[in-house]
């Protein structure tokens, strides 16, 4: 049995992809002080709207601003739900994910198996043909680079710009940005938004790219990872990378190990990818008090400007 | 005499069930330092909230230099150079000093730029400060010096500031005042809001006082005794606490090298606390809020875990014992936060008696609770402390802060306790409810229960304690006798202004 490091590094990449679109939209959420648990919910109804429109438009750039687009409004009505009439986020959220895997279950009826367009590649194919670093640097999808600009460009959205910082600000503190005269509400329904597009994105690229048809449930508790993927990497985007990576990796490679037959239960390879990540983001996120120093003091909490 | 800067003219704002302001008219001058007096609840908050725009006057009008003034939000009220130093604190505790005032500017610099303008202005008016550390790191007083700095760098014409010197030390007012001195001479004008008369002697050149929404007088407070401005705000002369002096009895409660270390981030570890109370006496801890008043209390009152042998009770250690064994052996405590920590917010008044009360006054048997002794023992509590609430019945959230706070003192004094640890016993009550609460705990010494008191308000601890020991960064300074205690010696017990000295001028 021999793996081969440079495709398993490529799938990884690939595999990867939707749990960092996902987590990256639920780090900004959760920055700005909102606790979104209906990711899951969120990422497969952009699996759903984004393959339907591949099915039915053919053109893959349609389909991913449909799925960015059914996911943020599905993110609406949590918005709707707990900014305007403050209903508690984390039963939103889990109604909004349930809600979410019904709904797409009933738009995807008669989908399944339907064909859909390939997605070209952004990169020339003679530089994915170069050895090692070709496949590994420039054989991916345009939403793959997307994900991974996005690393860089939220860390540094969030670091080195106004907008960034009266972001946090709303999600460390909503009565104090409100006494500053910040409107909290009206900025969290962005970040909601936002995170509900980002998590529809991956959906879309789970859907119409990587699995290349519609499935049911399909999302897989993908969802949840991301949002254990947030609190873990201490709501730093560089490390919801890593944390992002390490799943993909593990998910790459028990598939292999699974497909070599190896003596270990299927069940407990099927489960890998979700445990070693959560134990290793656990380990690195054990110092509580520099984790805490990182964490939105007002995630979850409801704000009703008063006075 | 030249255009007054702000004038209000029959300012009203009504709330469901209260008139918060009622025909509010006054002037501000130009460069002076006007104080706004009144005790709770008589509208001085919601009037600076009309000014800076954070509500709506429901009619009334305001002028700014003669031009009509309506801020529709604090934004506005920035632009136009009125500025807002908060009671409680708008800082954002996990952003450094830098980032919490851009967040407070229209057009904040370049973040090297501000850097160097914050250094600028903390040097011209004497207020040291690190743009760069992070704020939940820094002591109270240096956190106002950040809400300070921010209004300055927008050069204000009128500053409002709400109660700036309840946590500070007197060396800290020093600087303070300094800095208000310095600024009004320059011609910024400052609204002044206390209820510490005496600052206002030293500091403001003209004061305005409301009482249950309305202005009842303006004075000169250089000119009228404290006494006087008292009886003004309250309506009344007010009654001194005092009490017959007695001798001290046994040690009830011994601290001896009490060590801890900070429960997160930015808590506080006590470090080496000694101390013991004897039955009859007050002793009065004071200090700046975050030095570890808040550890100290918990330890006491047995939430957090009792290191061996470092707190003995009758010259048994009180280690193993949770806070419920505590209460039913008589040690009491009423911590500072009123809401979520010494009431639960959403239960009724009756269910917060039996909460602490439950062992003590026997409010419930074998589990089950007796809820006509608990309303009644609620009922007494309401009317022994003058509790204005429409009943028992009512949500702890339903009451202003000072009156749960008669409630939650309260509850504890009148279960007869052998030692009572109270943390801030009238923070945020107007002054007849503060004196009858003092005047209880009197009254609880003099039957023969050790009082620890722990408070920001110093002439308070010095009004009531036998002897006097300050808390600073979790050091307990060796007791004193309060007697005899200048504001001087308890600022350098206090440790002083933070080691840090008014930059030179």
């Amino acid at each position: 049995m021999i793996i081969d490091p440079i495709t398993l590094i490529v799938a990884l990449i690939t595999i990867s992809t939707p749990v960092l679109l996902a987590a990256l939209g639920e780090l900004v959420v959760e920055k700005s002080g909102v606790l979104n648990l209906g990711v899951e919910g969120m990422m497969i109804m952009g699996a759903v709207c984004g393959f339907i429109v591949a099915n039915q438009t053919g053109s893959p750039t349609l389909a991913f601003l449909a799925g960015m687009a059914g996911a943020a409004a599905l993110s609406f009505i949590f918005a709707v739900l707990t900014q305007f009439l403050m209903s508690n986020q984390v039963a939103t959220g889990l109604a909004l994910t349930l809600f979410g895997l019904g709904l797409a279950a009933l738009l995807g009826v008669g989908y399944e198996g339907q064909p859909i367009p390939d997605v070209a590649k952004p990169l020339p194919a003679a530089l994915a043909e170069l050895p090692v670093i070709g496949p590994i640097l420039f054989s991916h999808d345009l939403v793959t680079y997307i994900a991974i600009a996005s690393v860089f460009a939220i860390w540094f959205v969030l670091k080195h710009t106004r907008i960034g910082l009266i972001l946090r600000a709303v999600g460390e503190s909503h009565d104090a940005a409100h006494a500053l005269g910040y409107k909290v509400v009206r900025i969290r329904i962005l970040a909601i938004l936002f995170g509900g597009a980002m998590a529809g994105l991956g959906g879309a690229f789970l859907s119409v790219v990587y699995v290349e048809n519609w499935v049911q449930g399909m999302t897989a508790g993908a969802g949840w990872i991301a949002l254990a993927l947030v609190v873990f990497a201490a709501w730093k985007p560089g490390r919801v990378l890593f944390g992002a990576w390490l799943f993909g990796g593990i998910a790459a490679l028990q598939l292999r190990l699974q497909a070599a037959e190896v003596g270990v239960p299927v069940a407990l390879l099927d489960a890998s990818p979700y445990l070693v990540t959560i134990l290793v983001l656990v380990v690195m996120s054990s110092d509580r008090a520099r984790a805490a120093l990182n964490a939105p003091a007002a995630l979850g909490k409801t704000f009703h400007a008063s006075g | 005499m030249t255009a007054p800067l702000l004038d209000l003219r029959g300012l009203t704002k009504a709330y469901p069930g209260v008139i918060a302001n009622d025909d509010v008219s006054f002037a501000i001058q130009p460069g002076e330092v006007h104080a706004l007096l009144g005790e709770n609840g008589a509208g001085k908050s919601t009037l600076v909230k009309m000014i800076y725009g954070l509500v709506k006057p429901d009619s009334g009008t305001m002028a700014l230099n003669d031009a009509p003034y309506t801020p529709a939000e604090p934004r506005a009220a920035r632009a136009q150079g009125v500025a807002m130093v908060f009671q409680h604190f708008s800082l954002f505790e996990a952003l450094s000093v830098a980032e919490n005032i851009a967040l407070g500017m229209e057009n904040p610099p370049k973040p090297r730029d501000l850097s160097a303008r914050i250094r600028d202005v903390s040097q011209a008016y004497g207020l040291p400060l690190d743009p760069e550390s992070l704020v939940g790191d820094l002591s109270a007083g240096e956190r106002q010096r950040v809400e300070i700095i921010r209004c300055l760098l927008q050069d204000p014409k009128l500053l409002i500031m709400d109660e700036p010197t309840s946590v500070l030390t007197p060396q800290e007012v020093e600087i303070l005042f300094h800095t208000l001195r310095k600024l009004s001479a320059e011609g910024t004008a400052i609204l002044y809001i206390s209820h510490k008369l005496e600052e206002i002697r030293a500091l403001c050149d003209a004061a305005t006082i409301l009482r249950l929404g309305k202005v009842v007088g303006a004075c000169d407070p250089k000119q009228t005794s404290a006494a006087q401005m008292a009886e003004m705000m309250v309506g009344k002369s007010l009654a001194q606490p005092g009490r017959d002096a007695s001798d001290p009895g046994e040690v009830l409660l011994k601290a001896t090298d009490l060590s801890l270390p900070a429960a997160s981030a930015f808590g506080t570890p006590l470090r080496d606390i000694s101390f013991e109370v004897r039955a009859g006496e007050i002793l009065g801890i004071g200090g700046v809020a975050g030095n570890g008043q808040d550890e100290l209390l918990a330890v006491l009152s047995g939430e957090r875990a009792t290191p061996r042998g470092a707190v003995e009770f009758n010259g048994a250690d009180l280690a193993t014992l949770p806070p419920e064994a505590r209460r039913g052996i008589g040690i009491l405590s009423a911590p500072e936060e009123r809401l979520g920590h010494a009431a639960a917010p959403d239960m009724t008044l009756t269910e917060n008696a039996v909460l602490t009360g439950a062992t003590r006054k026997g409010l419930a048997k074998n589990g089950f609770i007796s809820w006509g002794r608990a309303r009644a023992f609620a009922d007494e509590i309401i009317a022994r402390f003058d509790v204005r609430t429409p009943g028992n019945h009512v949500a702890a959230r339903a009451l202003s802060g000072g009156n749960l706070q008669k409630y939650v003192v309260g509850r504890e004094i009148l279960q007869d306790p052998v030692v009572l640890v109270i943390n801030q016993p009238t923070w945020g009550v107007d002054a007849s409810a503060a004196a009858d609460i003092r005047q209880a705990l009197l009254d609880l010494a003099q039957n023969g229960a050790a009082v620890i008191v722990i408070s920001q308000d110093l002439d308070e601890l010095l009004e009531i304690s036998d002897r006097f020991c300050a808390l600073n960064e979790g050091r307990l300074s060796d007791p004193r006798p309060a007697r005899g205690l200048s504001m001087e010696e308890i600022g350098l017990m206090l440790g002083g202004a933070h080691g840090m000295q008014e930059a030179a001028i």
